[in-house]
């Protein structure tokens, strides 16, 4: 019998060509075989299909060490911010004013998330306060695990108000806790007044909000007014400051609130 | 494009339940994503099966179960669908509302394959 096709002729005289077999023998093949084929090969298995519940979330690895961060800072006496806006509304540079205007009163320190460089870092380093930079490379928001790594010798030294700048991003960041006291969402007054209700994971997760750069509000067809409104829309009760760090407008009740955080 | 760090957590979670059944291939992965996640849930769809390549889930069916935001209105108590955003009761237009669905990013269930014993 042949091993190959099992069609019990004789091996000379048949022969095998690539996948398809050529039988050699007289009957054409429109009729059923009369031998019987038997397979060497093992029956294949049976299976079955099965649902297994899980009930989980997607995200609970980040989630736990979000956790770990939380119960890291609250031993520690630590305040965290998470700042989430787009990119270009001023986060970096409302800091660098913060801290020149906390320095010597509260013990801060700086996370800043980019995908690339460490521009932010460089910008705010010298003015009192410890700073790392994360490159987060080709990810468009922080982690917790990122943070987490970083905790220990960013604000382990008696801080007691962390600033974490997230990647300028108005969505990703805003789905990925990275075990901060609370969000602030910032937006700028050159970004129009209804982002709020167009991104509303981020505003409606943030119990603090930041309008900057209402130095040019005179320059823009910007309504402080509805910009309030949309604000309270996705997020009732939502603390707003209106400041600029440029003029310098706003920036006293900012910083007074930070140093009452910390109290 | 977070879906992607959304995509390999679910896959990892795919994998260890995959693991603990003991199974070879997973057939369709039922998950629910709030309106106020923050993922889109195409970008989800048109992702995770790069991911989930030569993996136990290759091939995979990604069902996604949209959940509406809703909210509980702390002055009438009605609950309420409150469309992309909430601006509110539905019922008496308070604005003291409390968010109870929306926010879900959660594996529900798997199918999987198993070999009959």
């Amino acid at each position: 019998m042949c091993k190959d096709c099992g069609c019990g002729m004789d091996t000379k005289v048949h022969s095998h060509g690539g996948l398809v077999h050529s039988h050699e023998h007289p009957h054409g093949h429109d009729h059923a075989h009369p031998h019987e084929h038997s397979h060497d090969q093992a029956l294949p298995v049976t299976s079955e299909t099965r649902t297994v519940e899980i009930q989980q979330k997607i995200l609970s690895r980040n989630d736990e060490q979000a956790g770990r961060n939380r119960a890291w800072l609250k031993e520690h006496g630590v305040v965290a911010v998470n700042l989430i806006s787009s990119p270009g509304s001023g986060k970096t540079y409302l800091l660098e004013r913060t801290l020149e205007g906390l320095r010597g009163k509260v013990s801060c320190a700086v996370i800043t998330g980019d995908q690339r460089t460490d521009n932010d870092a460089r910008r705010l380093q010298g003015k009192g306060a410890p700073v790392r930079q994360i490159e987060t490379l080709n990810s468009c928001h922080l982690d917790a695990e990122q943070v987490g790594k970083l905790l220990p010798e960013v604000a382990g030294d008696g801080v007691k108000l962390l600033f974490i700048e997230n990647v300028g991003n108005l969505v990703c960041p805003a789905a990925f806790d990275l075990g901060e006291t609370f969000k602030i969402a910032l937006l700028s007054t050159t970004e129009g007044e209804d982002k709020p209700v167009k991104y509303p994971t981020l505003f409606s997760t943030a119990p603090v909000a930041v309008l900057t750069k209402m130095d040019l509000v005179p320059h823009l067809d910007w309504n402080a007014a509805a910009c309030r409104a949309h604000l309270r829309q996705v997020r009732p009760g939502v603390f707003i400051f209106e400041l600029s760090a440029k003029t310098g407008l706003g920036m006293e009740a900012w910083l007074e609130y930070l140093v009452k955080l910390t109290q | 494009m977070h879906e992607l760090s959304i995509a390999q957590a679910l896959l990892e979670q795919v994998e260890a339940a995959a693991a603990k059944e003991k199974s070879t291939r997973v057939v369709r992965v039922i998950i629910a994503v709030g309106a106020l996640s923050g993922v889109e849930p195409e970008a989800l769809r048109s992702i995770f099966p790069l991911v989930a390549e030569e993996t136990v889930a290759a091939g995979a069916e990604l069902v996604i179960e949209q959940v509406a935001t809703r909210v509980k209105c702390r002055v009438c108590g009605q609950e309420s669908t409150a469309g992309n955003y909430f601006v509110g009761c539905s019922t008496c237009d308070s604005k003291d509302v409390e968010l109870v669905a929306g926010r879900e990013l959660n594996i529900k269930s798997i199918e999987l394959e198993v070999e009959e014993r």
